[in-house]
């Protein structure tokens, strides 16, 4: 028998305009980790949808082997009952069902059609220790962190015996810490004789588990590599990901005259009237003109909320403390106030929070600040397109133009549009939630870039990310948070992932 | 990337004209199943004057529906209205224009109630306006002491059920003809202007075929309306009222900051609150417009009955939601036009006005509407599928 687990040869995808797929060729070597990197639509998710099924057999050209046997796969189920399962990046549970209900959704263990709990729940115990989840199967998923609630989706895979697990962005919603566990438990199961395919933009994850990398960009393979025979580098990979590499540096330079303290914040406290707790204790942090300041911290340490609270969100919640901008104490009690006093908060959840999806570039760029395209109400629609189509060319946005929708645009061209929302809004105090979250290596370089710029204009930054790499090479300090407090600060250029990751934990 | 926005708005162009399509093809298939009666100058007026209080409650019924919300009372604000018009003016005598001034005051009132428990206090939308459906519907009850009351003053019958003057020659009006072809050129001026400013700020326009045909249909279709009143009676009065309100909110909802902000708070609330914008306070106000606008409709109907009724408007309020739905609105929110929902009305108003002329039960006409909302916003809805 051959080492190899899974051979796809020469597969094709067409659709129509675009080849998805260009002949690709991607085989899997029993019992490892294989990873799958590229850029988003470099291919890599319509790969596993032609392996999974969603792409039937007859849609695409080529052939699939699994164990050495030529599959056709014409639905999901098929590929399932030969022990391939697929997770996806955005989480197949049902909020209100139980751990153990989701666990066995389609797959029930029944006697006459009458479910049998308690055997159910036996297996459900036994599969959630094996994935090191501690909670019982009678818990909701609601009640679950997002990590948790991905380790219910690999113990919902392992219930049905799979033998090849694919994992679409595992950890793009995790922190470090947790992300650390979730790989763990990956080589875990390679141990036991798993073989997993694992997607994700982390490429110091990716390096640190996997046992081979297939590169893909544009529809195609760009190189497959392979750890002990190959020399395996970050900037290697991201390399040909983006088909050009960043002469050493993946953060740009920035070159910004750093002035006064602009924002002040005293003894910020936010108490949660909704879960009856208080989120932010006694937080106090400044911000000097032209400066990138970052906040690390774990997922629930309360950086959210804190950036959220300082923009004036009030929403079941109530805050006290002083907010002073260029020495001058100001009120953020509501979102409008804070938008008047020169606040800008983008947040991590573009689709959600960010922007209006279904809206045209336009319609979301002016939304804060339409007056200034107004007179009395009414829109001057001939300055209001000019003002966007400049936005849209000093910011590089990719689109067809000023009127295409939003959903339509790449991940990194929608955080541009929501750049380009606050820049039009002549924010000086501008909150960074992750801002790369989802964003592809070349996308991420030019948002740094951005931020660069804005920084060098003279606006004050303050940015959130779960990506320390990412906080050490972008911020001039770094605030520690844990818990709802701030623990510390440090110069990013004194710091390194270990210590802080040591203070946080 | 680009294929799939041109795609999509081709779909896009295809529902609109699908709209339009099935509204003339309606109208083909009961001008001939009618023997011609449906589009006779006198059977003209009667849709117009028919279907008026409908299209009224529509234009803020789009409001509503925007924001992704819906309003099932403004039926029985209807009633309530017209109930409390027969108390004041025809019990008590009281004079017509304050007594109108404190009606259109009322509904906005009702409207802020709707608006209080929907904004602020944070009740669905479907819940608050069921209840204001049974509160107002008892309250119009309790007002005319379960009887119909009437008849009003000429003034307010002449609302909904009189001609304008107009300018008699050889029994031909001119004011019609006047107004009706300066409709006609202002629309045409303005789709030219709209197009070389397109041209001009590179945004796609359609081809140039398409905007000939469009023009030919508008043309053909007032034209024709023209035609109607012309050798009828006259322009009917409440085409006036729905005009001027198809004007403010065709200007509301394209040209103002409020309008935009109002797409952006039914599109996703979140955002637009993150934006800065006082999402409760729109919510809020685009219920007391429709408050307001309601009471309007209730007038206009209790005119045309010529008597105060609890019984008064009912189902209006699906019909008005039904409007707008087969009109293109988003049953979601942050989608939907004026001109859209009239059409919607439109298709509705003839097909009832059809079905009446040959003859069809009131039972199978139900359920001919039923079926025509279900597939309008199913195929909305296929059409939004394939675009993804």
């Amino acid at each position: 028998m051959s080492d190899k687990i899974l051979e796809m040869k020469n597969i094709t995808k067409r659709y129509p305009g675009v080849v998805a797929l260009d002949n690709v060729s991607f085989s899997v070597k029993n019992k490892t980790i294989h990873a799958l990197v590229g850029e988003n639509g470099a291919g890599k998710s319509t790969l596993m949808k032609v392996l999974s099924g969603v792409i039937t057999s007859g849609n695409y050209e080529g052939d699939i082997y699994y164990k050495n046997e030529h599959c056709e796969f014409k639905t999901i189920k098929e590929s399932e009952n030969l022990g391939i399962a697929i997770i996806h990046q955005e989480l197949a549970l049902v909020p209100y069902l139980s751990i153990r209900e989701n666990i066995f959704l389609g797959h029930e263990h029944s006697k006459f059609g009458v479910n049998d709990v308690y055997k159910m729940r036996e297996e459900a115990i036994e599969v959630l220790k094996r994935v090191g989840l501690s909670r019982m199967p009678e818990t909701i998923v609601s009640d679950l962190s997002v990590a948790e609630q991905q380790l219910v989706e690999i113990a919902k895979a392992l219930t049905k015996h799979i033998e090849l697990l694919v994992l679409d962005e595992p950890t793009s919603a995790l922190n470090e810490n947790e992300s650390n566990q979730l790989l763990n438990l990956l080589l875990e199961f390679k141990k036991e004789g798993l073989t997993s395919i694992l997607i994700s933009h982390k490429l110091s994850e990716v390096i640190k588990v996997c046992d081979a990398f297939t590169i893909l960009r544009d529809g195609a393979v760009v190189e497959t590599l392979y750890r002990g025979i190959d020399e395996v580098t970050e900037g290697r990979i991201v390399q040909g990901m983006v088909g050009r590499s960043f002469a050493n540096n993946y953060y740009p330079p920035r070159d910004s005259d750093i002035g006064d303290v602009v924002l002040k914040v005293e003894d910020w406290n936010v108490f949660s009237t909704a879960e009856d707790k208080q989120i932010i204790k006694d937080v106090s942090f400044d911000v000097k003109r032209g400066e990138v300041v970052g906040i690390a911290g774990l997922m629930g340490a309360g950086r959210t909320e804190l950036a959220m609270s300082i923009f004036g969100y009030r929403e079941g919640q109530k805050a006290s403390g002083k907010i002073y901008k260029n020495q001058e104490l100001i009120q953020n009690n509501n979102i409008s106030m804070a938008v008047k006093n020169g606040f800008a908060y983008i947040s991590e959840d573009r689709k959600v929070y960010g922007l209006i999806q279904m809206s045209t570039i336009k319609d979301n760029m002016t939304l804060v600040n339409l007056k200034s395209v107004s007179n009395n109400g009414r829109i001057n629609f001939d300055k209001e397109i000019n003002e966007v189509n400049t936005l849209i060319e000093q910011l590089v946005i990719r689109c067809t133009g000023h009127e295409q929708v939003v959903e339509t645009l790449s991940g990194g061209n929608q955080q541009k549009v929501a750049l380009a929302k606050w820049i039009f809004s002549d924010a000086d105090i501008i909150l960074l939630d992750e801002p790369t979250r989802g964003i592809d290596v070349g996308a991420k370089y030019e948002i740094f870039s951005i931020i660069n710029q804005l920084a060098e204009s003279g606006k004050t930054i303050l940015m959130i990310s779960s990506e320390l790499p990412e906080l050490l090479g972008m911020c001039d300090r770094i605030y520690l948070m844990t818990q709802g407090k701030i623990i510390g600060c440090v110069d990013a250029e004194d710091a390194t992932q270990e210590t802080i990751m040591a203070q946080l934990i | 990337m680009n294929k799939l926005n041109i795609k999509g708005s081709n779909l896009k162009n295809f529902k609109k004209y699908g709209m339009i399509l099935t509204l003339v093809a309606i109208i083909i298939f009961f001008q001939i199943l009618t023997g011609g009666s449906l589009l006779k100058p006198l059977n003209i007026a009667n849709i117009v004057q028919q279907n008026s209080y409908i299209l009224i409650l529509s234009t803020a019924m789009l409001l509503v529906i925007i924001r992704g919300t819906v309003d099932l009372s403004v039926g029985s604000i209807c009633a309530f209205i017209g109930g409390v018009a027969a108390m004041l003016l025809v019990q008590k005598q009281l004079p017509l224009g304050p007594v109108i001034l404190f009606l259109l005051l009322l509904g906005a009132v009702i409207g802020a109630w709707n608006g209080f428990w929907i904004a602020y206090v944070g009740v669905p939308p479907f819940i608050v306006t069921l209840a204001s459906q049974l509160i107002f519907r008892g309250l119009a009850i309790i007002v005319l002491d379960g009887q119909t009351i009437g008849p009003f003053p000429n003034q307010l019958r002449a609302v909904s059920s009189s001609f304008l003057p107009g300018i008699w020659v050889n029994s031909i009006d001119l004011l019609s003809l006047f107004v009706g072809l300066a409709l006609i050129a202002f629309i045409l001026l303005s789709r030219v202007f709209a197009r070389r400013k397109s041209k001009k700020y590179g945004i796609p326009v359609r081809k140039l075929w398409i905007e000939f045909v469009e023009a030919l249909f508008i043309i053909i279709f007032i034209g024709f309306l023209i035609f109607s009143f012309a050798t009828f009676q006259g322009i009917p009065s409440v085409l006036v009222l729905l005009g001027i309100l198809i004007i403010i909110f065709s200007f509301l909802t394209t040209k103002t900051t409020v309008g935009r902000r109002i797409y952006a708070v039914g599109g996703n609330d979140k955002v637009a609150m993150l934006s800065g914008i006082d999402t409760k306070k729109y919510t809020f106000m685009i219920f007391v417009t429709m408050g307001f606008i309601a009471s309007v409709a209730g007038l206009v109907y209790a005119g045309r009955l010529n008597a105060g009724s609890p019984k008064a408007g009912v189902g209006f309020e699906l019909d008005s939601i039904a409007a707008c739905y087969i009109g293109g609105a988003s049953a979601s929110g942050g989608i939907g036009t004026i001109a859209g929902t009239m059409i919607g009305g439109l298709i509705m108003g003839i097909l009832n006005n059809g079905m009446s002329i040959i003859g069809v039960a009131v039972d199978w006409q139900q359920v001919i509407k039923g079926l025509v909302l279900l597939l309008a916003v199913a195929f909305d809805l296929m059409s939004n599928k394939k675009k993804q």
